[in-house]
């Protein structure tokens, strides 16, 4: 076979998903010559399963990621054609942006953004092996046999690794419909020795949006003032449109009901665990009994595609079943189904494998990104492809690893959750997950993210300059809120209801009272006044927290002290008696990197946290 | 961890005493001294030898493995003849035993907590347990020792992480088919919680006085007969616990059992006027002493008033009277009458006892009610105030589990999804 020697790299990203996308153009910021490895250059920016990006916790995530100057913000902003601002009337803490995305647009985008990054190269072809030089991985192969030398490696396979796909019961190999499943790399993965899961996903069938019929559906349009992913954005560029919204009935429960032993779900096909919190339409029918009707989103799949994407009747049923069922749906009388629904179940590796760099412990140089550690969903890949792709590129350069935490961003909580716990089903984020939320809002990702970003020097200089200025802005304003104090009497005097404590407050304080706005303090001063809207917003939002906040600083810092102790990686737990073996081989499994880390494992204890931090205060002692 | 061992039984001749071995080497010793390693929790008769084989003692011992043990760990008891030699042998072998060592005090019971054999609720009850001498003494720290608060405090934290998860639903699958106002349920959830906590807060002060016992005040003026009833009281019909001096040189304290209860009576000698300024000291001290006891025994004589303000609950006595309504210390008339209506009065107060006894029990209680409260105002502002509710609920959770737990964003996101059908 004829061998071509590609110049060598310094980071390889296999797989060119949200993960690997976000992992490459990641790793190119940071300055490593990096190639994208991917099945075919037209895969970039395919979205496999729902045409939506963000969400609550998941729009933090891309906020976040944006804040760190990655793409995916940017180029769901170019192919957004129906933004929402999910739980507009909730606190600001927890409001999370959602968009529908247009699938063709955003793989141009996304195409497009890869194209224009600097330091990165794509390269087309199946990747059918690693590299492995010892204990370390340093390079690929493809298919063709050629190798591509890298120092290091960050593997984004999705459900690749011994991927089957159900419909009914159907059965074949395949990562997602149409692609072939990568056994060979699933066999270098086993002889690694890893601890391997199994999990399952499933889609629903897609709809011929002609043949829907949209004028008896109510209709669910996007919000009037939209909210970008994007700092850098301000308005949408796609045309706007509205998704439809129905709901199964008695007859389709009856239809899917009567079938359930066709289901690859209830037939007994699969094997893997499925997400509690997205459950198929058989899930949903049979745990909840008792319900009539669930709800349906008709999300358009593209301004220039008419198919639909209904989204909440995931299902493995047989193609015959799916298209009877679909029939007794209000609107869906006569639609005509183009794709099939099916359910996906794949091999994951047990993130507990992994370090804070997503590196696995086990073998030097590779990495691991995206649903292949566990996790579902666009924003919870890209997260980690982002996370993967700054730490390989920082270790090649031998710069100090890149740590996000639990106090900082939704990506150290999953981080953190992925690598101290493990998954026990599909992980994804929830503004739930994160205990320090009102801190950890979408509205801040860039004040709590881009200087780590600008200290890295990952980020361009449009986006300096307009972080700079919000800063600023900011700083002036919340000293103008500050800086002078007023008596209840000067509050009365607007018009404010106040206590006549004889308390003086500033005008930041003031701003923290539920029934007093901004627009209310700005006759208190000129230089109130001028502040401009969107700074007087986020002071808003930022004073609304600030009890809270300062009550949260302290378990921040308790949380920080912990954290300050590192627990080296040759710890070795079987030796500290007192400890039950059970929790000697979740801490052995999980390799907490710190002692906060440790508090968090599973089953953890005040008094073996204690003889943790007593024995690292021997050794300690010892080695002084 | 070092294995530590210890008399566990009261030191002093008796007729059994018994050695409690824990730890990783507990098997060692049974081994070295015993020769063998009896089925553990069967009773075995083995001889007891010391390293030259000379017999020590023929015991019965006890194993237990870890994980059934009081403290979690390999345990091994001894229960040798309760004589002084025997002990000090069978301790002094224990202690040439590498690995072993004399345990410190409480040490068992801290293995037990660290364990999690016993939680903090229940180590506290096993304190008062040991240290019980009344009948309501030791039902209190019974209920304790069973888990009473903790059963209590795992009851409300598994309401409130309800309410929190109904919350949490409301907020991150908002787009999805979650209750659509889950206030009613939470606030129904909110206001259970605080009745209870209410109730506790409330006996907490009787559950306290019966762990650490009454005072009862004798009042009246000099030569009203107070200490002659104090002796009576004192010397016949009821059980001297203890008797020291007081504080002052104007109290004397006597404790006493009376219907079950610990019950410390007070003679506040000094009651009078007086123009020695070192006496009045004393009687500012005696009258204070007096005012903040848990009952007063007014002696009033005939035709006077009462020394001190008669507060709710009091009893007021005609003082030498031999005659309906008074009390003599001397005749004994009307003794038994006012005993019966002490220990009817403060048999009352006993009956409102809660499971929390102690200031560490009132802070993370009190505490709790003040998170709910605060939780319950922002409920008010409609859903603007949901992520500050579901913050105040959480350290109102947080104040409950410092009690005995802790809490995960697991357990919340659990009831979430095992009540709802979300996901679409």
């Amino acid at each position: 076979m004829f061998h071509v020697k590609h110049a060598g790299f310094d980071v390889v990203v296999i797989g060119g998903g949200h993960a690997g996308t976000e992992a490459a153009a990641a790793s190119a910021r940071m300055g490593a010559r990096t190639a994208l490895l991917t099945l075919k250059t037209t895969d970039l920016g395919v979205m496999s399963c729902n045409p939506a990006i963000g969400g609550l916790g998941k729009g933090h995530l891309v906020r976040e990621i944006d804040a760190m100057d990655g793409i995916m913000g940017v180029v769901a902003d170019q192919a957004g054609i129906q933004y929402r601002l999910l739980n507009r009337r909730k606190g600001p803490a927890v409001q999370g942006p959602r968009a529908q995305a247009d699938r063709a647009l955003y793989r141009a985008a996304m195409q497009a953004q890869i194209a224009g990054t600097e330091n990165l190269t794509v390269i087309a072809g199946e990747v059918v092996d690693l590299i492995q030089d010892g204990s370390r991985i340093t390079g690929a192969v493809l298919a063709d046999g050629s190798e591509i030398a890298a120092q290091a490696v960050i593997l984004t396979s999705g459900t690749f690794l011994r991927g089957i796909i159900h419909i009914g019961d159907e059965k074949r190999a395949g990562g997602r419909m149409g692609d072939a499943p990568a056994i060979r790399l699933a066999e270098r993965i086993d002889a690694f020795g890893l601890p391997l899961g199994r999990l399952k996903t499933g889609t629903p069938p897609r709809l011929d949006g002609k043949t829907i019929d949209w004028d008896s559906l109510e209709s669910q349009p996007g919000d009037d003032d939209p909210v970008m992913f994007s700092f850098l954005s301000k308005a949408p560029v796609a045309r706007q449109v509205a998704c439809g919204i129905t709901h199964t009935t008695e007859a389709t429960h009856d239809i899917i009901r009567d079938n359930l032993d066709r289901s690859a779900m209830y037939g007994g096909h699969i094997e893997g665990v499925g997400p509690r919190y997205c459950p198929s339409i058989e899930d949903k029918i049979v745990r909840f009994a008792d319900k009539t009707s669930h709800q349906i989103f008709l999300e358009p799949e593209g301004l220039t595609d008419d198919t639909v994407y209904p989204n909440g009747i995931s299902t493995s049923l047989p193609v015959a079943v799916q298209n009877d069922y679909v029939r007794t749906i209000p609107g869906l009388e006569n639609a005509v189904i183009l794709q099939p629904g099916y359910a996906i179940e794949y091999d994951y590796v047990d993130p507990r494998a992994l370090d804070r760099r997503l590196a696995l412990r086990a073998v030097e140089g590779l990495y691991l990104a995206g649903q292949i550690n566990g996790t579902t969903g666009y924003e919870e890949a890209a997260a980690q492809g982002l996370v993967a792709g700054l730490n390989a590129a920082a270790a090649v350069q031998g710069r100090e690893p890149v740590h996000f935490d639990r106090t900082d961003s939704y990506i150290g909580v999953m981080i953190d959750d992925l690598t101290t716990r493990g998954v026990s089903e599909p992980y994804r984020m929830f503004t739930s997950r994160a205990e320090f939320r009102l801190s950890l809002r979408a509205d801040n990702a860039d004040q709590r993210l881009t200087p780590k970003a600008v200290d890295l020097g990952i980020v361009s200089q449009t986006r300096s300059a307009v972080f700079e200025d919000k800063m600023d802005r900011l700083d002036a304003g919340r000293s103008a809120m500050q800086d002078k104090t007023y008596t209840p009497t000067e509050v009365r005097a607007l018009g404010l209801a106040l206590n006549q404590d004889g308390a003086r407050r500033s005008a930041y304080q003031l701003l923290s009272y539920p029934d007093i706005g901004f627009d209310d303090l700005r006759p208190l001063d000129p230089a109130i006044d001028a502040i401009d809207g969107e700074t007087a917003t986020q002071l808003s939002r930022e004073a609304l927290y600030a009890n809270y906040l300062d009550r949260q600083a302290r378990d921040v810092a308790a949380l920080r002290k912990d954290e300050a102790v590192g627990i080296p990686a040759d710890f070795d737990y079987a030796a500290l008696s007192g400890l039950s073996n059970e929790l000697s081989a979740k801490l052995d499994r999980a390799r907490p990197e710190t002692l906060g880390q440790a508090a968090r494992v599973e089953g953890m204890t005040p008094a073996a946290l204690a003889l943790i931090l007593s024995r690292l205060r021997q050794t300690a002692r010892a080695s002084a | 961890m070092d294995t530590i061992f210890a008399l566990a039984t009261a030191v002093g001749k008796a007729g059994v005493a018994v050695l409690r071995v824990s730890g990783d080497q507990a098997d060692a010793a049974c081994l070295a001294l015993a020769g063998d390693l009896p089925a553990p929790r069967y009773a075995a008769l083995r001889r007891l030898t010391d390293a030259d084989g000379q017999v020590l003692d023929e015991a019965l011992v006890l194993r237990f493995e870890a994980g059934q043990s009081f403290t979690g760990e390999p345990v091994v008891e001894f229960q040798v003849h309760g004589s002084m030699a025997v002990i000090r042998s069978i301790l002094d072998r224990l202690g040439t035993i590498d690995g072993l060592r004399h345990a410190e005090a409480g040490e068992f019971t801290r293995r037990a907590l660290t364990n999690g054999r016993l939680d903090l609720t229940q180590v506290e009850a096993l304190g008062d347990l040991i240290e019980a001498e009344t009948q309501a003494q030791h039902r209190l720290a019974m209920d304790g020792f069973v888990g009473g608060l903790r059963d209590l405090a795992d009851q409300w934290r598994d309401r409130l992480l309800q309410a929190v998860g109904l919350l949490e639903a409301s907020i991150d699958f908002a787009d999805e088919e979650v209750p659509v106002d889950v206030t009613p349920d939470v606030r129904a959830a909110m206001a259970d919680i605080m009745t209870g906590l209410k109730d506790q807060l409330t006996g907490l002060n009787a559950a306290e006085r019966v762990r650490t016992g009454f005072e009862v005040a004798i009042v009246g003026p000099p030569n009203a007969g107070k200490s002659t009833l104090l002796n009576h009281l004192a010397g016949r019909e009821a059980a001297i616990t203890s008797e020291f001096a007081g504080t002052t040189r104007d109290v004397i304290e006597v404790r006493m059992d009376i219907g079950g209860m610990a019950v410390t009576l007070l003679d506040t000698a000094g009651l009078r006027e007086s123009d020695d300024p070192i006496e009045q000291i004393g009687v500012g001290l005696a009258r204070a002493r007096a005012e903040a006891a848990d009952l007063r025994v007014h002696l009033v004589p005939e035709g006077q008033d009462t020394i001190l303000p008669v507060l709710d609950g009091d009893i007021v006595k005609t003082a030498k009277a031999d005659n309906g309504g008074g009390v003599s210390g001397k005749t004994g008339v009307g003794v038994s009458a006012l005993i019966a209506e002490i220990n009817a009065t403060l048999s009352e107060k006993v009956s409102g006892a809660g499971l929390a006894t102690r200031e560490r029990h009132r802070i993370a209680l009190s505490q709790a009610m003040h998170h709910l409260e605060q939780a319950e105002s922002l409920l008010d502002q409609g859903p603007v105030g949901d992520d500050l509710t579901s913050e105040e609920l959480r350290f109102a959770i947080r104040r409950l589990e410092s009690l005995v737990g802790r809490v995960d964003v697991e357990d919340v996101l659990g009831y979430i999804f095992a009540r709802f059908c979300v996901g679409k």
